[in-house]
């Protein structure tokens, strides 16, 4: 295992061959705004909220993909990156319909901590307000298209970890749609497992346990982590 | 097949065609045929049975002869003449050769000698207008795979790849990647299993170069993936088409069949241990598929998205495998390239752009159609020499090149070489060789939007700024157009378009704003009228 | 005791929302007093006023969801020198937005037909019942906004600390403030 040094944010860090930038920053203490990421299963580098600026690179980079390399000057919180991540956020909140308001996740979620973080006020560009439908055909969890910002976490966590890959998305661009199987109700699904993996992992109120009204959702994913050290070390432990 | 095979049937198909009184090509390309030249064809056949002339006269097809405006078009090859608008009932006046009856056709014949023909350089439509694409023995005898039988017998894998990077040949897809050294980086990773993959998926708006390649010589792709294959060391070739191109991928079919039972694909080719297959993947009509990326994705059958490069494909393409993916253009540049040497390539063209390019010209311009002309000729040489000009007295207002990762070039830049740097620096780019001509009538906003609507249709929808600011930026300009924009969104453009140029995952999302910035930095006072005129907003 | 130097003139109004931010501004409790201090209330939901006087500081709660609040916020934002987006109706439509994933007719129909008892009709724009935009906007989209206090509502904290800035002249934070 070699060890690579490099520079994030002027300080000195150091991350083994292999590991991300995101990874090695977030270890050091910098943290690297994200959603699509989500750490035990693959990252997708869809949300380009983690991009960072390496010197002698023209492009910036997704931290979640780009993996360190000895000599490395990394900067992750530019002026230029800070806008450009408040207007993605803009883009996001602007695309479905966020009401936080009225929202399972309401102070939980993950789109709305982005917000704050990076200081997004307001939304500088008119709201699409798709009409988009809510599945409840499950015995015990919803989704809600409204909240869902396609980060795909829920598509990976069913196919990486649980195995049983019900979720996958439909049509393309703005009307990108997760589905269940070949698009049934996900009560209605054949593979689904009802584990709820996928409910855990989402970053917003898209999907949800029944029974939860505003703001009463939590969402857990230690498990997460308990599974990946039990595969990967064999090791049990909480 | 061996390659003294080849040459024997080389010589005799040579021969026999010689010996006919004539041969009659009739155009086969999409374009021809969709204004009848079947029924041209078919009746064609009828009059030559009827004159009992079979053994003198053979009617066949051919590739796309370049005049689309005028199809369908017939060439006879006996009196070298081109007719255009041919109807059914000239067939018995082409098929004679009696003087009086062509003279019936007079007013039919076009003028080779005009400067659209006259003007251009062929060599990857070498053999439009001079062979069948459906039949192999036509492919031979204009010197068909003696390219592949010259570099499997006499060249080594490195002296190919040489002769590529001599020829300074760039990447016809668009980015203008030099394809030797492409070659030349996968030829180097040590992986025992390599793919070549043709990128076929051409979507660009009026663009339809590679589409005239494939139904007009798919042999000369094949041969081109082979040389490829035996360059890099793959063994197995992969060719993505688009399903819309359903001529194009029964000629590839047929093609194939014929090089395999050829041995000029397959495990033993031309005789030599060399092996090489090539496979077909239709793909299901999305433009992002053409980014190679998502086409990999595609073709090992996942959702045609795109991923972050690097890896880039020489050295995890598909099945994580070194892969090789050229346009189809690039591979059919290769055979001549290897036939008549790279120094004979690099004396055509510019210093920093090598050959000829084939552009499918488009819009308001008298010739609509595909033509062939060498690197360096300027955008009034092809738009008013060989396109004719502006129709109906019109006056050139812009050209659009590149289509939806493209600019639009003005009159005051008529006269810049078309070549990669030069392209580049007017804020546009080569593409894959449409050029869409437009007029005064043209509304450069409208135009804009118009791109911008493609590629909000065509975002894949993997990352936000691409999925949804294409949508915004879409917004915006169709607001414009309808006089209801504001300054505020002008500004906000602007922004978009920097987001999306730097934040976008994939090439797709990140030249997206290039048709907005062209036109902001070339026709801004069209902009700025419309949001003079404007009536609503804010403040 | 006032001060000789002009308090700064402070206006509150309601638009299209739930008047939750206004709830939430009466909150301040004891602090109204600091507040008072610190700013002359002149017009709010509370106080009536025949035309809207001129002030230096006016929070906007609501949406521009009818042609009475679009008429209303264009001759406000012409007599007050900041306007603030107060609350999440005002910064992004929120609640009052729902209805624009439907039309118009579709949402009179379900007010004034489908779930009323007594079907009188639907009010098609007159002198009592101002007619519906096509589209609810958040307050920025109509005129310009020079700060936005999100929430839903502010909660009187935020509203407190807000305020106490913009009228000590201080660049009021935006750090710990989110929606809903």
């Amino acid at each position: 295992m070699s060890v690579k040094t490099l520079t994030i944010d002027g300080k000195m860090v150091t991350g083994i061959a292999g590991e991300t930038i995101f990874n090695v920053a977030w270890n050091s203490g910098v943290r690297i705004p994200r959603l699509c990421h989500v750490g035990g299963v693959s990252d997708v580098g869809a949300c380009r909220l983690c991009l960072v600026e390496i010197e002698g690179q023209k492009k910036l980079m997704a931290s979640c993909m780009t993996n360190v390399e000895e000599g490395m000057v990394v900067r992750t919180n530019t002026e230029r990156l800070q806008s450009h991540r408040r207007l993605i956020l803009e883009l996001l909140f602007a695309e479905r319909n966020h009401i936080c308001a009225v929202c399972v996740m309401n102070g939980q979620c993950e789109l709305q901590d982005m917000a704050e973080e990076l200081g997004m006020d307001h939304v500088r560009m008119r709201y699409l307000f798709p009409k988009l439908e809510v599945d409840t055909s499950h015995e015990r969890f919803g989704l809600d298209h409204n909240r869902c910002i396609l980060c795909t976490r829920c598509v990976r966590v069913c196919d990486e970890v649980e195995g049983a890959h019900t979720w996958d998305l439909k049509g393309r661009g703005v009307n990108s749609l997760i589905i269940a199987d070949l698009g049934e109700p996900w009560g209605q699904s054949d593979t689904c497992t009802s584990c709820g993996k996928c409910v855990q992992v989402c970053p917003t109120g898209a999907l949800f346990s029944k029974g939860r009204t505003v703001g009463e959702m939590r969402k857990d994913r230690r498990f997460l982590k308990y599974i990946v050290t039990a595969r990967e070390k064999h090791q049990w432990i909480r | 097949m061996t390659i003294e095979e080849l040459s024997d049937i080389q010589e005799q198909e040579q021969a026999r065609q010689q010996k006919l009184a004539n041969r009659i090509y009739c155009c086969t390309a999409a374009g021809c045929v969709s204004c009848g030249a079947d029924r041209v064809r078919q009746s064609l056949h009828a009059e030559v049975k009827k004159a009992g002339l079979q053994e003198q006269v053979e009617v066949c097809g051919s590739g796309c002869m370049g005049l689309c405006s005028q199809g369908p078009l017939v060439r006879s090859a006996a009196d070298d003449a081109l007719y255009g608008h041919v109807s059914p009932e000239e067939a018995a006046a082409l098929v004679s050769g009696n003087p009086v009856d062509r003279q019936l056709l007079a007013g039919k014949r076009i003028d080779t000698t005009a400067p659209f023909f006259a003007l251009q350089h062929k060599i990857v439509l070498a053999n439009s207008g001079v062979m069948d694409p459906e039949i192999l023995n036509d492919y031979i005898a204009v010197g068909g795979y003696q390219a592949l039988a010259h570099a499997v017998t006499e060249l080594s894998p490195p002296e190919v790849i040489e002769e590529i990077k001599q020829s300074g040949l760039r990447g016809r897809g668009g980015a203008g990647y030099p394809t030797g050294l492409k070659w030349e980086l996968v030829a180097k990773q040590s992986s025992q299993i390599k793919y070549v993959v043709c990128n076929a998926d051409e979507g660009d708006p009026g663009a339809f170069m590679d589409r005239s390649v494939l139904e007009g010589d798919p042999h000369r792709v094949l041969e081109g993936m082979a040389l490829a294959g035996y360059a890099v060391g793959a063994q197995q070739g992969y060719i993505y088409v688009r399903g819309e191109y359903g001529l194009a991928i029964q000629r590839l079919q047929t093609a194939i069949k014929q090089a395999e039972r050829a041995d000029l694909l397959g495990n033993r080719v031309l005789g030599t241990g060399f092996q090489f297959r090539v496979d077909l993947r239709i793909g299901a009509g999305a433009f992002v598929c053409g980014e190679e990326t998502a086409l990999i994705a595609s073709i090992e059958g996942k959702r045609g998205q795109p991923r972050q490069r690097p890896p880039y494909p020489p050295e995890s393409g598909l099945w994580e495998r070194p892969t090789l993916i050229n346009n189809v253009e690039t591979f059919a540049n290769i055979p001549p390239i290897i036939a008549k040497g790279g120094e004979w390539f690099a004396s055509i063209g510019t210093a920093g752009s090598k050959g000829t390019k084939v552009f499918a010209l488009a819009g308001k311009i008298v010739n609509t159609g595909l033509i062939e002309a060498p690197m360096g000729a300027s955008l009034r040489t092809i738009i008013f020499d060989i396109g004719g000009g502006i129709p109906d007295g019109g006056r050139f207002k812009a050209a659009q090149t590149g289509g939806p990762s493209g600019g639009c070039i003005p009159e005051q830049f008529l006269d810049v070489p078309v070549d990669y740097e030069s392209l580049a620096k007017i804020g546009s780019i080569m593409g894959s060789g449409g050029l869409i001509v437009m007029d005064e009538s043209s509304d450069m906003v409208d135009v804009a939007r118009f791109f911008m609507e493609f590629c909000m249709d065509e975002s894949c929808g993997k990352c936000i700024p691409c999925r949804v600011g294409t949508v915004q930026m879409h917004d915006i300009l169709a607001r414009m157009t309808r006089g209801e924009g504001t300054p505020a969104d002008l500004d906000m453009l602007e922004q978009l378009c920097t987001l999306l140029r730097e934040t976008s995952l994939c090439g797709l999302g990140q030249t997206a704003p290039n048709p907005v910035l062209s036109t902001l930095r070339f026709f801004r006072h069209e902009y700025d009228a419309k949001l003079a005129a404007s009536r609503g907003g804010a403040q | 005791m006032d001060s000789l130097i002009k308090k700064p003139r402070l206006a509150t109004v309601w638009l299209g929302g739930c008047s939750g931010c206004h709830m939430s501004f009466l909150d301040l409790d004891e602090r109204l007093i600091d507040l008072h201090q610190m700013a002359e209330l002149c017009a709010s939901p509370l106080t009536d006023y025949k035309d809207f006087p001129e002030v230096d500081v006016t929070l906007v709660e609501g949406a521009v969801a009818n042609e009475e609040h679009l008429e209303h916020i264009r001759h406000i934002r012409k007599h007050t020198k900041l306007l603030i987006s107060f609350g999440d109706c005002a910064v992004t439509g929120n609640v009052t937005a729902l209805r624009n994933m439907f039309g118009v007719e579709e949402v009179l129909d379900r007010a004034y037909r489908e779930t009323s008892t007594q079907v009188i009709g639907i009010p098609r724009g007159n002198h009592a019942v101002p007619k519906l935009l096509d589209r609810v906007r958040p307050v920025h989209e109509v005129v310009k906004v020079d700060y936005f206090l999100q929430g839903c509502p502010p909660s009187a904290d935020k509203i407190y600390s807000f305020l106490m800035d913009l009228l000590a002249g201080r660049q009021p934070k935006v750090e710990e403030r989110r929606f809903g």
